[in-house]
């Protein structure tokens, strides 16, 4: 196990003018799961493939543990790519399927056998050992192909995006199976996804990406509760936080017929006479008294709460707005409400940077 | 249900989508060998040939069907993409997965049937050479395959060697701008463990020959593409009085396989020493040579026996106004041609035109050897049909009697009661 550290690290590819990911500065602490997400293009998996070897570093360096593996071949970095579509071989029993490549890598019989029982043992395989891979059922297919990544002990484990070929309800429970597998062996981990609520529910922290450039890596919570800037607070969480432009009044923001409480210390950190305000949906209420005027368009019924969609004239410009609601008694599709601001978190941004003010 | 198709089959529409394809009838399948699969993969009857169906996920049928397109373009040997078929449902509605639906390649075979007396260390040995060349054809032409394995490869008999086809492309990622050697070296060693597992397997099924070693052999995948790989792209350094090495360096690449579209030459210190290294190269050499002389289009090795032969026939029947043109004419219709229609339209299916042709000549000096004098055509072809031919089995579809134990890695599924089946009970540490 070992710590991974990017050091300014950059890939250019060849004949591109803006780099795929620009000087990335991550330390990742041994047996942490970090999870890499962004968007389609965000330099997530060229991040991860250059940790695996496979994407030349133009600039910066790579370190697993304290070594330099920059330059090191793929095969002798001392890492695995997990769920790398392993085939298992029906004539061979899970032992076998388990620990054949470390027979190819010379390793002695008695430290085969003791590496597989303990890998068994972590994936709940251990009466399985002796049968055949058709005698178990598809969970622990899935597990044994796991195991041959974990019988190989490497510093660190890679995924890249493994829950992509699975339908929903698998991926959620895979996703658990994962992510308690991780706390288990306690090998520090790098996962890459699109899928926010995959970063969120399963990272010890998440690094959101942009563009080739590190947006924030933090906890799921400082995330949510602290964006760092404009394009994380919308990345993060489902449905999207509102960020909605609100004009500067006195004592704070004009939000509808009422005003925002922001301090005067924050609002001098911007030389706009607008703010980029964050609102999530949880934050906004449906009021009979001051507020935005909010024409409803939908309102999703989810059970226990749902989310009412709609839209508000702000400054001249129709803004669609979303908040959460109660599942049974809430104002309906048409219906025109006023939404106001009530417990939680307001998060400021600077509309020209995006950069947090707050 | 939507059918995404490159041609029109109106048959296509009388399969029975509406059932997942494990419970397809007997008489929709086509009982042909396969390799290891994570997904459902099954053949089947569509008119006069045999397709393969991959039971799989909407977006990567979509994805796979669009890369063996792209693939198919840029004329790297894989198989061809048919149809995807999404929204399918069963008879109460209930979604079933989307398939992906390639053509068979005619008288390919997967690795675990080439050999029915069991795999031997050296057809194992042929066969990685074959995925050697296969390997390095796609990483010049900038794909990553991510998933290099026998199982994913398909085999032609090529005149004592076999080509290669790429035949999932489930993993891969095509470059533009060529790969890195960290990805190279990746899809090497995945190639040189998934060959390990897969002989060993086969060791542990009792389907190969006594003697084969599955670590040898899966070494040789690395050594058969590195020497390869230098070279086709190696930088060569010529002194200024050794310019004669730039045709050698030409002709051992043509003896390869390959053609040089672009070759580098820098002058380097003071003029005096040259460097030379292939920019673009282009396998086919001899299959391009034979199917502009003679239209036959066969694989790479069976080109250079046809066309070994059709120089000994051009050398044997020179004269004034004959060019070449005439002379390869002629080789195909006094050659080639008598010994195609003297076999019996009924083994027409147990291998392919060239290759029979291929194993005549080589019977036929066999034959001579023996005789210690040179035996004719005519009886040659005879004797190979008889003895030989009549006692192969059909390739062109090659349906097995056991057909080869399938196995797919399904999606987890919850577990439940599990049923252990396995009556070889042995200590899992003895086998380790």
């Amino acid at each position: 196990m070992a710590s991974v550290t990017f050091d300014k690290a950059t890939r250019l590819y060849p004949g591109g003018t803006r780099p795929a990911v620009d000087q990335m500065n991550l330390d990742i602490a041994d047996g942490e799961f970090l999870v890499l997400v962004g968007p389609s293009g965000c330099g997530k998996s060229t991040t991860l493939r250059m940790l695996a070897g496979l994407e030349d570093v133009n600039e910066g360096r790579i370190l697993i543990g304290d070594r330099d593996v920059t330059d090191v071949a793929p095969k002798d970095r001392d890492i695995a790519m997990v769920f790398q579509n392993y085939a298992l071989y029906p004539h061979m029993t899970v032992a076998e399927n388990m620990g054949f490549a470390l027979k190819i890598a010379g390793v002695n019989k008695d430290e085969r056998a003791q590496r597989v029982l303990e890998a068994a043992k972590i994936l709940d395989l251990e009466p399985y050992l002796s049968r055949k891979p058709k005698a178990l059922s598809g969970g622990q297919r899935q597990r044994v192909a796991m195991g041959r990544a974990i019988v190989r002990n490497p510093q660190v484990f890679l995924m890249d995006e493994p829950l992509s070929n699975l339908d929903a309800k698998l991926r959620v429970q895979t996703r658990t199976q994962i992510a308690s597998l991780q706390r288990r062996l306690g090998v520090t981990t790098v996962y890459v996804t699109h899928d926010q609520v995959e970063a969120m529910t399963m990272g010890d922290r998440v690094a959101v990406l942009k563009d080739g450039l590190l947006q924030q890596v933090d906890t799921p919570r400082n995330l949510y509760e602290r964006p760092s800037n404009v394009f994380v607070a919308g990345f993060i969480g489902s449905p999207a936080m509102n960020l909605l432009q609100l004009p500067i009044v006195d004592g704070g923001v004009a939000f509808g017929d009422t005003v925002i409480k922001v301090e005067r210390t924050v609002l001098a950190k911007t030389n706009s006479t607008k703010v980029t305000v964050g609102i999530r949906p949880e934050s906004l209420d449906v009021t009979t008294g001051k507020g935005l005027d909010v024409s409803l368009d939908v309102v999703e019924e989810l059970g226990a709460d749902g989310f009412a969609y709609g839209t508000a004239t702000i400054d001249g410009v129709a803004t669609e707005i979303v908040s959460r609601v109660h599942g049974t008694e809430h104002p309906h599709a048409g219906d025109k409400v006023k939404l106001a601001v009530g417990e939680g978190i307001i998060h400021l941004f600077d509309v020209e940077s995006g950069a947090r003010l707050n | 249900m939507e059918i995404t198709a490159a041609t029109v089959e109106p048959a296509l529409l009388d399969l029975p989508w509406h059932l997942p394809l494990e419970d397809w009838p007997s008489e929709n399948i086509a009982a042909l060998p396969k390799g290891l699969s994570r997904h459902t993969v099954r053949f089947a009857h569509l008119s006069d040939y045999v397709i393969a169906i991959k039971e799989t996920l909407p977006e990567l049928a979509l994805r796979e069907y669009e890369m063996l397109k792209n693939l198919g373009k840029i004329d790297v040997p894989c198989v061809e993409p048919f149809a995807i078929i999404n929204g399918r449902t069963d008879a109460s509605g209930e979604p079933l997965l989307s398939v992906l639906i390639t053509r068979h390649l005619k008288f390919s075979l997967p690795y675990r049937a080439m050999w029915s007396q069991g795999l031997r260390q050296e057809t194992a040995t042929r066969l990685v050479d074959a995925l050697a060349l296969l390997l390095v054809r796609l990483h010049i032409a900038g794909f990553f395959w991510g998933d290099v394995s026998l199982s994913n490869t398909l085999f032609r008999r090529d005149a004592g060697r076999f080509a290669a086809y790429l035949v999932d492309a489930e993993t891969g990622h095509l470059y533009d701008k060529g790969l890195s050697n960290g990805q190279r070296e990746n899809d090497l060693e995945i190639a040189r463990v998934n060959i390990a597992g897969e002989l060993m397997d086969l060791v542990a099924s009792g389907n190969a020959a006594p003697g084969v070693d599955p670590v040898a052999v899966s070494e040789r995948i690395v050594t058969a593409y590195r020497e390869l790989w230098t070279e086709l792209t190696g930088v060569q350094i010529i002194g200024p009085d050794e310019r004669w090495k730039i045709s050698q360096r030409v002709k051992r690449l043509n003896d390869l396989g390959f053609d040089i579209e672009e070759l580098a030459i820098t002058s380097g210190g003071a003029g005096r020493e040259v460097k030379i290294q292939p920019k673009v190269v282009d396998a086919g050499h001899h299959s391009r040579r034979l199917l502009l002389l003679t239209g036959l289009d066969v694989e790479e090795n069976q080109a250079r026996r046809l066309l070994n032969d059709l120089d000994q026939y051009r050398v044997e029947h020179e004269r004034p106004g004959a060019d070449e043109e005439v002379l390869a004419h002629e080789w195909l219709s006094h050659s080639f041609e008598p010994v195609i229609l003297a076999i019996p339209r009924d083994m027409m299916g147990k291998l392919e035109q060239a290759e029979v042709y291929h194993q005549v000549l080589e019977h036929r000096w066999y034959m001579s050897e023996e005789a210690g004098q040179d035996v004719p055509v005519a009886k040659a072809v005879q004797d190979y049909i008889v003895n030989v031919l009549a006692k192969r089995r059909d390739e062109e579809a090659l349906i097995m009697p056991n057909q080869t134990d399938e196995f797919t890695l399904p999606t987890p599924i919850p577990t439940g009661t599990i049923t252990v089946i396995d009556d070889d009970e042995v200590d899992w540490r003895d086998l380790v």
